[in-house]
């Protein structure tokens, strides 16, 4: 199948950039990815999107923006692009065997949470480790769970999760949070979370048949170990972009993060734009990947009036 | 949803899963699961293409949790295989239709 304008992720990003581009009447495909919606999807109550003066619900917002985006002509699948070919135009992806090509591509595949990267978090994700209370948060019933991260997301977590455990513990390499003010507030003043300030998680216990038991603890300062049982381990330390598919197709920052030209959204390669946080380090809001992600879709309308 | 796919219950999962005459794909997930809502076509098209050699179906756990509970589903969504009223295969998120496959044909 070929289309003027393929669009790879489905969150604020590439569903903004979908609303425009289906408005220019370039009848956008929409790889909607292994989470469609995009982070947005995973949390609860989003309170600083402009035009929400009572708060959203991020799935419900992202259900908007899809509704908003195929009313004006865009199709959304549910699938996971796997590959990718942009060293001619008209450029190549693919969907496991299946072949699709376009004139141009926005990449809005954004970014996923970051692990610790210990053995034992591979082996019992799934099983006690996760990476999204939101998702899991519902099996800790009047369970001792911990949160691992200081920022946002972390306190954002935690608070969900006192709705369903009976405890919940942050764990923090620091001793003061890196979360905004407001939500740092409202997790100091929750009775039901705990802080453990200058720890690290260095081993995780537990088994598949038996699930998370416990955790080893590491004093930040004293180098001290111990261990602490819980049932849960939810990890909020930050992310990492969704740019596997693209190494060596485009140019990409040392950490990953796809490198865009100041003031647009235009890629090292001609014909593919990147918007959201897959480009993104320092805002990562879902107004700024929106805002992004208009400017793909006008990037990409002239690009294809211009070739 | 596709005609193949079957719902489960804590009701009818004992008669239905358990004792089937051909191994049982069960997929846990949710409403308010985004990832489940991804791999939802995914698991139709096994249904379709497995008609009659591996019976695949849906639990929801907001209103099954007994058969959640039992089998320690700590994550959604999660697809566990049964053979003769045993666990013998699971996978865990939204992982690609060859997982899926490569999991069946280990079992068939």
């Amino acid at each position: 199948m070929h289309k003027k304008v393929i669009i790879i992720g489905s969150g604020p990003a590439g569903l903004t950039a979908a609303v425009y581009a289906a408005r220019a009447n370039l009848e956008p495909l929409v790889f909607e990815g292994s989470q469609p919606g995009g982070q947005l999807t995973i949390t609860t109550d989003v309170e600083n999107f402009p035009g929400f003066p009572d708060g959203i619900m991020g799935p419900e917002l992202m259900d908007h923006m899809r509704k908003q985006a195929v009313r004006f002509g865009a199709t959304c699948e549910y699938k996971t692009v796997t590959k990718t070919d942009f060293s001619n135009n008209p450029f190549k992806i693919w969907v496991n065997d299946d072949e699709y090509t376009a004139d141009t591509i926005i990449i809005s595949t954004g970014a996923s949470a970051r692990l610790l990267g210990l053995d034992s978090e591979k082996e019992l994700m799934g099983y006690g480790v996760s990476a999204c209370a939101t998702c899991d948060g519902f099996f800790f019933k009047e369970k001792e769970v911990l949160v691992v991260g200081g920022g946002d997301s972390a306190a954002e977590e935690a608070i969900f999760l006192t709705k369903f455990a009976s405890k919940v513990t942050i764990v923090h390499r620091r001793d003061e949070f890196r979360a905004s003010k407001i939500m740092a507030d409202r997790v100091l003043n929750n009775e039901k979370i705990d802080i453990m300030w200058n720890s690290a998680v260095e081993d995780i216990h537990g088994a598949k048949d038996t699930g998370v038991t416990g955790v080893k603890i590491k004093d930040t300062i004293s180098g001290d170990l111990r261990d602490v049982s819980c049932d849960g381990i939810f990890m909020a330390i930050g992310h990492v972009p969704n740019t596997n598919i693209f190494k060596s197709q485009i140019d990409l920052d040392e950490k990953g993060y796809i490198t865009t030209q100041p003031d647009t959204t235009n890629t090292n390669v001609s014909g593919v734009f990147a918007c959201g946080d897959v480009q993104d380090q320092v805002y990562r809001q879902a107004i700024t990947a929106a805002g992004t992600g208009c400017m793909s879709a006008i990037d990409a309308e002239r690009w294809l009036e211009e070739h | 949803m596709a005609d193949n796919v079957i719902e489960f219950s804590d009701q009818n999962f004992d008669s239905d899963v358990l004792g089937a005459d051909t191994p049982v794909l069960v997929d846990f997930w949710a409403v308010w699961c985004g990832p489940c809502k991804a791999i939802a076509p995914i698991v139709e098209e096994i249904a379709n293409d497995y008609d009659g050699k591996v019976k695949v179906g849906k639990m929801d756990v907001d209103n099954n949790n007994q058969v959640a509970m039992k089998y320690g589903i700590r994550s959604i969504p999660t697809l566990l295989l049964f053979k003769n009223g045993e666990v013998v295969d699971q996978v865990i998120g939204n992982v690609g239709k060859d997982s899926i496959e490569s999991m069946l044909s280990k079992a068939l």
